[in-house]
């Protein structure tokens, strides 16, 4: 900040020896970064390796248990948000931390220090809109963040860091909430930032991202630095090699596609959101046993929505919902999962899992009510911590304990954990909206697998998702939901990105 | 790892006891400057407490005759505060239960066998309270009515309902202008143990091992747990959030009624001005010392009943106005709720979101 005309090439950030453990865990062991100005370095591991803890140190929320951070050559002591703000160091969290009720304008100059008593808001949003217009994030400053997408929110985020003049960016999983089209806007930031002499670090677990943002890429591995490349010199086979420590096979084996009785239908289905907007208009959608359905769509299109219907959180207000042939329309979520509906749901921190309760008890909250994990009302907690042992294993989820309470996992591995109890739950249908998001590339390619291996025992599955490759990849048939319709179904095989691209921005399908 | 996992276990068990440990010590501390500025010797005060309250097997019988009702309301109001339903209105569950009892011990004994008049008078005691209870219950889920202001109203409507019936059509004629009821018959009184101690003692020792079962070992104390954290994920889960908390909260108030329905039918053995005299709201203050665990209720209890009795003691030998041991009590809720703060903030400078940067207050965040 002090030296805005630092040329390419300046070294910004050095941490050296960096050390963290959290209670079972190192999470950052002895790891040294550098960062150039004029650079974007991508932050690769698997779920859990370290990454946002280590981001969180350089942004100032924790502290190191050892080791040195350097900014522009002088020795710095980050201990607060504020410290690393006057740094020039600004860091964009997966949650992201505005406040609903303000307008965007407030939110950006909110806690920014030095600021008169009375802001002068004109000029706060004179400001925003010079900035907006010179990286191309439109944001209407008056707007309030409760009026937002999430894509606008991070938008808000962006703006509030490159207000307060930051030169040092760190996104964490910017773009796991992001339709394809934001990614590739916020990429065409990121760029621009670049040319300015501004570096950016960020974290992602989707490698087409890494080889087109980044200059560089380092990669964790349970908190250890293992490799670090120039991106150009690498390819994404290789970097999923180093990150998992084995050859990750980007495809997955399927018995071939012999589908069986009708297990859900949706007739007509009309569906509000929480505004009393009309979400779904009049779905119709058929799944057969040993099918794997994929969803395509732009997020917010009604998958949330759609899922909620189907496992009764969300009543519909016209249409029939059939399973195997009963009519569950609006039948209660306990009534649901009885008849063996598994939900991965889209909102896992809120809705998914309980952050202030274990690892074993979120994972024992669908078995519970049955055997051997309770004998009529009595719980066996010995069966619980025995069932989460086998789920933490089968699913790979790291904890240091069945007894770790969620809220202390990396985002991954909540996921998993999420993952784990729902298909261990699941006997007919399972309901997954995006399943694979913000896992790593190994986590990935398992719960495709599982996905798969579902649909094999002779499950039916809703796979929601926006990753065409990923759909085009496990799914039998596709179908395109726009604007709380299906704008069209195909055979997988059939689909190709384009029609499907088309269907998905509304376009009605031609003869 | 598992060296590290220990010491974070520990570390938490050891917060458990920790802290009411050093918010006693700290309001003994508190207490000793208050009493130095009454210029009294702490040391000969607290001594003169506990002699009150435990010195000789009289003493400790009327520790424990305050402490049974202490028990069985902190009960009560700890099982509502694991689902984060306030319920500071134990006092008026506690009163509604007493008249309740009384109504069944004065003018059931007509029709009903002797033999059934006490459990009769004690289980329309409770279900009074769970009546009682009910109403913020229902309001808070059908209506989304905050459940605090509620329950502290429906209170002060107990409590003065009460009042009216013994100043009223339920006065004993030969009572001389005493505000209370006629006393119960005999077969209504509720069996003495020791002194005044009375069998409500067992009651609340085994309701609290039931409790603590109940919370920690079944199915439904699981759903409650589940509720208690994040109510949108136990909806998701398939548990029905609404019915739940209304039958935790009637639970909650039929134990609170346990309290009363004791008070009236072993101790005063008639509805009578005193019966309200602030259980319901030193169980709140029991409920969060011992940290919502139904095992710690049972001593703390104790130990807050001795303070109570000992402060009466303190009053005769001392001099000093009997609101001693109800200051001691206030004295002692200031430390824990720093206490339970400072674990909090221990325990989230390590989370996440730590260092705590609301959005309002941080910059970079
Ligand atoms: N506040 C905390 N308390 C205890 N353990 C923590 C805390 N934060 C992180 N951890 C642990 O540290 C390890 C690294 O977590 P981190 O969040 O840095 O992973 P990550 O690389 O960002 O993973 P993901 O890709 O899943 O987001 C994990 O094992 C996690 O459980
Ligand atoms: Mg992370």
């Amino acid at each position: 900040m002090s030296d805005p005309q630092a040329g390419a090439g300046t070294r910004l950030v050095e941490m050296r020896g960096i050390r963290k453990s959290f209670p079972g865990v190192q999470a950052s062991d002895d790891v040294c970064l550098s960062l150039d100005s004029g650079e974007v370095l991508a932050l690769l591991g698997e779920n859990g390796a370290g990454k946002s803890t280590l981001m969180n140190i350089l942004a100032g929320l924790y502290h190191p248990d050892a080791g040195q951070i350097l900014v522009r050559g002088r020795a710095a002591r980050i201990s607060s948000p504020r410290d690393a703000a006057a740094l020039g160091i600004g860091m964009v969290h997966q949650n992201f931390m505005l406040v609903d009720s303000m307008s965007v304008a407030e939110n950006v100059v909110l806690g920014m220090k030095g600021l008169p008593f009375v802001p002068d808001l004109r000029k706060v949003k004179a400001g925003i809109r010079e900035l907006s217009e010179r990286y191309n994030l439109r944001v209407d400053p008056e707007a309030y963040v409760w009026q937002l997408s999430v894509g606008e929110q991070q938008r808000v985020e962006i703006l509030k860091l490159l207000y307060r003049r930051a030169e040092i960016l760190i996104l964490d999983e910017p773009t796991a909430v992001l339709t394809p089209q934001e990614s590739a806007e916020l990429n065409a930031v990121v760029r621009r930032m670049r040319s300015e002499g501004k570096a950016a670090i960020f974290i992602t677990h989707k490698m087409e991202e890494v080889m087109t943002f980044s200059d560089r890429v380092m990669v964790l591995r349970r908190g250890k630095l293992v490799a670090e490349r120039r991106t150009a010199d690498t390819d994404p086979r290789e970097l999923a090699r180093l990150m998992v420590g084995r050859e990750v096979l980007f495809c997955v084996d399927k018995r071939p596609f012999s589908p069986g009785d009708c297990v859900l239908e949706l007739e007509g289905v009309r569906a509000e959101d929480e505004r009393g907007l009309p979400a779904l208009d009049g779905l119709d959608l058929r799944l057969r046993s040993g099918e794997i359905l994929g969803i395509a769509g732009v997020a917010g299109n009604g998958q949330r929505e759609l899922a909620e219907v189907i496992t009764g959180l969300r009543p519909a207000t016209a249409g029939r919902i059939r399973l195997k042939g009963r009519d569950v329309t609006n039948g209660s979520p306990l009534s649901l999962i009885r008849s063996g509906v598994g939900h991965v749901p889209q909102d896992r921190s809120s809705v998914g899992a309980v952050g202030d309760l274990s690892v074993a008890a979120n994972l024992a909250m669908k078995g519970y009510r049955s055997r051997p994990v309770s004998v009529g009302p009595v719980l066996r907690p010995s069966r619980i911590l025995e069932l989460a042992k086998r789920l933490i294993a089968a699913f790979g989820i790291a904890t240091p304990s069945p007894q770790t309470r969620v809220k202390f996992l990396s985002g991954g591995n909540v996921q998993k954990t999420i993952l784990a109890r729902e298909i261990g739950a699941c006997t007919s249908l399972l309901v997954a909206v995006y399943p694979s998001r913000g896992l790593d590339v190994g986590a990935t390619e398992a719960v495709r697998k599982e996905l798969v291996a579902q649909r094999d025992a002779g499950r039916a599955v809703l796979l929601v998702s926006e990753d065409l490759e990923e759909l085009a990849q496990v799914a039998d048939t596709i179908a395109v939901l726009f604007e709380g319709r299906v704008m069209g179904t195909f055979p997988a095989c059939e689909a190709d990105p384009e029609t499907l691209g088309l269907l998905m921005s509304g376009a009605k399908k031609e003869a | 790892m598992a060296l590290h996992f220990e010491k974070r276990k520990s570390a938490s068990t050891a917060a458990l006891f920790i802290v009411p440990l050093a918010s006693f010590l700290a309001s003994l501390a508190l207490t000793s400057l208050l009493l130095l500025a009454f210029e009294v010797n702490p040391a000969a005060t607290f001594a003169a407490m506990f002699k009150g309250a435990f010195g000789s097997w009289r003493a400790f019988t009327e520790t424990l005759v305050k402490a049974i009702p202490l028990m069985l309301t902190s009960l009560g109001v700890a099982l509502a505060f694991k689902l984060r339903f306030w319920n500071i209105g134990a006092e008026g569950q506690l009163v509604m239960a007493g008249v309740a009892a009384s109504w069944v011990a004065l003018f059931w004994s007509g029709w009903v066998p002797g033999a059934l008049l006490l459990p009769l008078a004690i289980l329309v005691g409770c279900a009074a309270g769970a009546l009682w209870a009910s109403v913020p219950a229902l309001l808070k889920t059908s209506l989304a009515v905050d459940e605090t202001l509620v329950t502290l109203m429906l209170n002060y409507v107990a409590i003065l309902f009460a009042d009216s019936l013994y100043y009223g059509p339920w006065r004993d004629p030969k009572g001389y202008g005493f505000p209370g009821t006629a006393p119960f018959p005999k077969e209504a009184w509720l069996p003495r143990i020791s002194g005044r101690a009375h069998v409500g003692l067992y009651f609340a020792l085994a309701l609290a091992l039931v409790l603590w079962f109940l919370l920690n070992r079944t199915r439904w104390g699981f759903e409650l747990k589940i509720i208690g954290s994040s109510p949108r994920a136990a909806r998701y889960e398939g548990i029905a959030v609404e019915r739940n908390v209304v039958l935790a909260v009637l639970l909650s108030g039929a134990l609170c009624g346990l309290a009363g329905a004791c008070e009236v039918t072993a101790i005063s053995h008639r509805l009578q001005q005193g019966l309200a005299i602030g259980y319901g709201f030193t169980a709140i203050i029991v409920a969060w010392m011992s940290q919502l665990n139904p095992l710690a209720i049972a001593p703390v209890s104790i130990l807050m009943a001795a303070i109570l009795v000992g402060g009466d003691q303190v009053q005769m030998k001392m001099g000093l106005p009997s609101a001693m041991g109800q200051v001691m009590q206030g004295m002692i809720l200031f430390p824990m709720l720093a206490g339970s703060l400072f674990t909090e903030f221990r325990i989230r400078r390590s989370a996440p979101r730590a260092g705590g940067p609301a959005p309002g207050r941080e910059g970079a965040a």
